[in-house]
């Protein structure tokens, strides 16, 4: 009995050790690892496959690319603790930005590296309501009405929930004629409706359309039309409020880890297929607004147009970051009193 | 010790004196509560993964990253299960059968991992071992990897299934008392042979059950794996991070699939569980009183 426990463990161990040597036998085989927040995961699927697909034609080598998903900010923790990452492609740049102040992993001009900050595509903030829109909700006004509740995700994990924050704080210094005041007082009114506030885009996403929980969900625009296509189709509708953000996602080599696992060639590569056209339609495809002008004129049809404002707006990351979501900023000031 | 014959039709005459309506509302409420709670959620995962037919549901087990994430549970339990044995025989044979500074210590020590939440014990590990962490550095320098890979889960695992073995044995061996051991000393035996043909013929049973209860919980556990885990599919995924993957991707039918193997695996330990206790039962083993957890 004892014996065969023994043996059992030496199987396991085994078949679990086999990938290592074999990968390293055939030579040519390159592994990254893109680390990403959640809405992505559909859309890496699809670019991974069509880059290796490329990269073995090009090089003849094998690239092996493996995802990790989960809150932006979660994210990036995570890869200043020391998950290995080749490539980060999470959902602000403020979150990328920790990893050259908390770890130096990155070198601190990151973001003018690649086209557009660094953004190969774009999103917005919309809403999803129910079929019919029975609480009829149309613009950021209507989430303040009483018994309307709300479901987005956290600010302080989520990348997608501080461009929701941010969007509806735009809205308010519009509304209220650039009054801080009151606009804090709005937010303080839509964060008092807010339900459920899940950590990361995609557990809103299950909240709201699988488990059927809120009348409205503040969004990513790509999240909303994927969860209407995998799941929601004619039970739910896509509202575009009058004004919404930019929200540019960016992509950046990590430049530490790939010097050590000498993949920075493969892995810029893998950035920059991001911008070449056949990437670009696959990012439309997916719902992204794309860069590029054919893509954009091809997937046109899919995409709302509204006022859009930008990080640019609120002086940059950093002056939003302080202000809003650090510790004993307005967020919290909002959401915990 | 009593007579389990006077005990029971003791039991039986109080239990008569109750009248019938109370009985019958009793065990309705306690069926209902098993069928609500257990037999519903149960039938319930089964019935959703299966959902797309056997074939559908053999297909998801056979996908890479699932096949990885089985591969992945069966080695962290292959792992800490062994090493939790060794550590609860030592740590009970030491505090039930010898006397020693610092034991109340050591036994609060081994109730650890049962008070704090999984959560806890998965950040220690990145407190420990993360790239800003106490031996992160070190580690970076040697270029081992511990957080994030496969040995940060085993570790988790270890951590949180570390009571489960001693926690079974230590009762039991102290309700034995030592005076068995002595007598084979007395009578000229040396420590292993104390220890093989008396301590553990005679805790052979409390033993098994303790190892089952520790391997369900390595295989099942969620909460320390997934903060050490860093979720990278296919190579740090364990079954119950997958079934989260999968739920989260939409793909609900796999997901109940893939957690319906977890379900599994919990039946058949309740069915080995019942059997062990079984056993214990026939071989007299008395002072065996398992504890429900």
């Amino acid at each position: 009995m004892k014996l065969k426990t023994l043996s059992l463990i030496v199987a396991l161990v085994l078949t679990f050790g086999e990938s290592g040597p074999q990968a390293f036998a055939a030579g040519k085989e390159i592994k990254l690892l893109n680390v990403s927040y959640d809405p992505t995961r559909e859309l890496y699927e699809e670019i991974n496959a069509a880059f290796a697909k490329q990269w073995k034609e090009k090089t003849g080598d094998t690239v092996v690319i493996s995802q990790s998903h989960g809150g932006s900010g979660k994210q990036g923790r995570a890869i200043i603790d020391g998950l290995d990452a080749d490539v980060v492609t999470l959902a602000l740049a403020y979150d990328t930005d920790q990893l050259y102040k908390k770890g130096g992993l990155i070198s601190k001009n990151w973001q003018l590296r690649l086209p557009d900050n660094s953004a190969p595509y774009t999103s917005t903030i919309i809403f999803v309501v129910r079929k019919g829109n029975p609480k009829n909700i149309k613009d950021w006004d209507d989430l303040v009405k009483p018994g309307v509740a709300i479901i987005t995700p956290n600010p302080k994990t989520s990348g997608g929930a501080r461009w929701n924050y941010l969007a509806a704080w735009a809205f308010g210094l519009k509304k209220f004629k650039g009054d801080e005041m009151q606009t804090q007082e709005f937010l303080k009114q839509i964060y008092k409706n807010v339900i459920v506030l899940d950590t990361g885009a995609r557990g809103s996403t299950t909240t709201f359309v699988e488990r059927g929980i809120g009348d409205v969900f503040l969004s990513w625009e790509n999240e909303a039309f994927l969860a209407e296509k995998e799941i929601g189709k004619g039970t739910i509708e896509i509202i575009m409020p009058s004004l919404s953000i930019l929200a540019e996602p960016p992509v950046a080599v990590v430049d530490q880890a790939a010097k050590k696992h000498g993949t920075a060639k493969v892995a810029k590569a893998y950035l920059e297929f991001l911008y070449s056209e056949a990437g670009q339609d696959i990012i439309g495809k997916n719902f992204y607004r794309p860069r590029s002008e054919a893509a954009a004129q091809k997937y046109a049809g899919q995409f709302a147009k509204t006022e859009l404002v930008t990080i640019a707006d609120f002086g940059g990351w950093d002056a939003a970051q302080k202000k809003h979501f650090s510790d004993g900023g307005i967020f919290d000031e909002i959401y915990l009193t | 010790m009593t007579n389990p014959t006077t005990s029971t039709a003791k039991l039986c005459t109080t239990r008569l004196t109750e009248p019938a309506w109370v009985r019958r509302v009793f065990i309705v409420i306690a069926l209902a509560f098993l069928a609500f709670f257990l037999l519903l959620p149960v039938l319930t995962v089964l019935l959703s993964g299966l959902n797309k037919g056997f074939g559908f549901y053999f297909k998801v087990m056979a996908e890479k990253d699932a096949w990885a994430a089985i591969k992945l549970t069966l080695l962290a339990a292959a792992i800490s299960v062994p090493l939790n044995v060794l550590f609860g025989l030592a740590s009970a044979w030491a505090i039930t059968k010898f006397d020693f500074w610092g034991k109340k210590a050591l036994l609060t020590l081994i109730d650890l991992p049962f008070t704090v939440s999984p959560v806890i014990s998965g950040l220690i590990f990145i407190l420990l071992f993360g790239a800003q962490g106490a031996f992160g550095p070190w580690l970076r320098e040697h270029d081992l990897k511990i957080i994030f890979a496969v040995p940060g889960i085993v570790l988790a695992t270890l951590f949180v299934t570390f009571p489960f073995v001693a926690r079974e044995l230590i009762p039991l061996m102290q309700a034995q008392g030592t005076e068995e051991e002595n007598a084979a000393v007395v009578l000229g035996a040396n420590g292993w042979q104390t220890f093989f043909k008396v301590t553990l013929p005679n805790i052979k049973w409390g033993l098994l059950y303790g190892v089952i209860l520790c391997n369900a919980r390595a295989m099942g556990e969620f909460g320390a794996v997934s903060v050490v885990s860093g979720h990278i599919r296919g190579l740090t995924n364990t079954i119950p991070l997958h079934v989260e993957i999968l739920y989260n991707e939409y793909q609900f039918t796999a997901a109940f699939a893939v957690a319906s193997l977890l379900m599994l695996l919990a039946l058949a330990t309740l069915a080995v569980k019942s059997w062990v206790e079984r056993q214990a039962k026939i071989a007299g083993s008395v002072e065996f009183a398992p504890k429900g957890h």
